[in-house]
């Protein structure tokens, strides 16, 4: 009466599907973040309510109204049949993306105002300025701030088992419907996410070790 | 004249490239929105039968009780995650080392956890059958935990002299904790105490999972329980319900906004810190400490123009 030892296939399975479906909406986010926060700093006023019109929606929120839209919304307008994985990790990438955004945007104001200027200075382009000068600095200081979003994300891809995703929330779920005990049903999931969260951070702080530059 | 120093003021010819870029973009963004309400528009999700079932009094009574119940839970998720996040953080900074360890262990395992996780065990372990409580109390812990730390990151910005001078006068530890650093770490730190709590209310949409009927769970039961010319009319309670959701919380998050302000105004006392969303496990360094506010105006409600610049830090 081992709940592991029993399900270990599922708890693979499951297990799989949450690095998978957060790899992918780390991916969606991180880009998109970017642009937003390109969009929010950018001359162009219609692309900067654009991003505060986002970044406000996305960060107030709440997750699983998000996951419900794109459940049952988007797959109107754009076809129906879309597979839940696919719809999980936009919705989560979405969300995600409006506190990537506002990450890199407070990464951007504190790198020195003389960069900026002296980019100016020498002719270069908004979007030039932006892409080799500023952002390449601010990489240094939004690391640390994303390394918790990307372990809040991972935090929230529990709510995609609920949405008939296979990962480590959906195992949990049916252990219990299958009648084991809920408590190592919970330290087993528990583990699991540590696992992976103790895996991103340690990541990111292998990368923070890597970018630092003696200032 | 520029408003940021990453662009210089527009030229003649910068003007016009960026009044094309302008109407481009926008073009681009309603061209957008313009194909998604058409194609909703088309399988007859925007018809006003869809919209008439909200003139039923049956489903306002229901929505209002769905407020009412998302408000109940959140009430108590707020009281419970402030009470068990003062005491977490007392322990946390508490001279015994038994008190000091099981605090930190306690605050380390659970907010490392999805909150779903733990509500989940919590409904199915020990609460079955009442899921108000057992969402609240998932919420209380989790929350919790995030309250201590906002408020240890507050006691400890509170300068050393302060809890010095006190100890001088002869207060006893207690009395320092409550009298002197406590209330000034509650001070500096409710934006981002609010800011939580929007968190928090937004995380009451879990409750949809456990099966307690507040908003989203009552979005999902008129939706699949009402048939409009064949439909189910998921698109306008979504558009009904989502609009309740983000207006209550914007709502707090205004609040924060204008606390903030308000003690910025101040000039005795520390530095009130900015009251931003953090979005994970906010560890003492990535809540924005009463110093740091040069990387602010990242709160949740600021004027997208406001915030374009680089501010010199």
């Amino acid at each position: 009466m081992n709940v592991l030892l029993d399900n270990f296939p599922a708890f693979r399975d499951g297990f799989i599907g949450t690095v998978s479906i957060t790899a992918v909406s780390s991916l969606i986010a991180l880009v998109l973040g970017v642009v937003v926060a390109g969009f929010r700093v950018s001359p162009v006023p219609p692309l900067r309510y654009f991003g505060t019109a986002w970044v406000t929606l996305m960060r107030n929120t709440p997750l699983t109204l998000l996951f419900l839209i794109f459940f049952f919304v988007v797959p109107e307008i754009l076809f129906p049949g879309m597979s839940p994985f696919v719809l999980g990790s936009l919705a989560l990438g979405f969300y995600t993306s409006s506190f990537v955004c506002e990450a890199v945007r407070s990464g951007i104001n504190t790198v020195p105002l003389g960069q900026a200027e002296a980019a100016r200075s020498i002719g270069m382009t908004f979007a030039q300025t932006l892409q080799i000068v500023v952002l390449p600095q601010a990489t240094r200081t939004v690391i640390p701030p994303l390394s918790s979003i990307f372990i809040a994300l991972t935090k929230n891809s529990a709510i995609a088992g609920a949405f008939s995703n296979a990962e480590l929330f959906g195992w949990q779920k049916l252990m219990s419907d299958k009648g084991y005990d809920i408590v190592p049903v919970f330290i087993w999931v528990a583990i699991g996410y540590l696992i992976i969260t103790f895996t991103i951070s340690g990541l990111f702080r292998l990368l923070e070790r890597r970018m630092e530059v003696a200032r | 004249m520029s408003a940021s120093v990453l662009y210089d003021a527009p030229g003649p010819k910068a003007v016009v490239r960026n009044r094309i870029y302008a109407v481009v973009g926008s073009l681009a963004i309603v061209a957008l929105i313009a194909v998604s309400v058409m194609r909703l528009a088309d399988k007859g999700h925007l018809a006003p039968e869809m919209w008439d079932i909200f003139n039923y009094a049956g489903i306002r009574q229901n929505i209002a009780d769905a407020v009412l119940a998302t408000l109940k839970a959140f009430g108590l998720a707020a009281v419970g995650s402030l009470v068990l996040g003062v005491l977490l953080a007392v322990g946390r900074l508490s001279d015994h080392k038994p008190v000091r360890w099981v605090a930190t262990t306690f605050i380390e395992l659970f907010r490392s956890l999805p909150l779903l996780i733990t509500i989940y065990a919590i409904w199915v372990g020990f609460l079955t059958d009442y899921s108000m409580w057992a969402l609240a109390a998932g919420l209380s812990v989790y929350n919790g935990c995030v309250q201590a730390e906002v408020l240890r990151a507050g006691i400890n910005s509170v300068p050393k002299g302060q809890s010095e001078a006190a100890y001088a006068l002869g207060m006893s530890k207690t009395q320092v904790m409550t009298t002197v650093l406590m209330p000034q770490a509650i001070r500096s730190m409710l934006p981002t105490i609010i800011s939580q709590l929007v968190v928090t209310l937004k995380d009451t949409s879990l409750g949809f999972i456990i099966l307690y009927p507040e908003l989203l769970q009552t979005a999902r039961l008129i939706a699949s329980n009402t048939q409009v010319n064949g439909q189910y009319p998921y698109v306008s309670t979504i558009v009904v319900i989502g609009t309740i959701y983000i207006a209550m919380c914007l709502l707090l998050s205004a609040l924060a906004t204008w606390i903030e302000k308000r003690g910025r105004r101040a000039k005795t006392g520390i530095k009130v810190a900015p009251g931003v969303q953090t979005a994970g496990i906010p560890t003492v360094e990535d809540i924005p400490g009463p110093g740091a506010g040069g990387a602010g105006g990242a709160g949740p409600t600021d004027g997208g123009a406001a915030g374009a610049g680089v501010t010199k830090d």
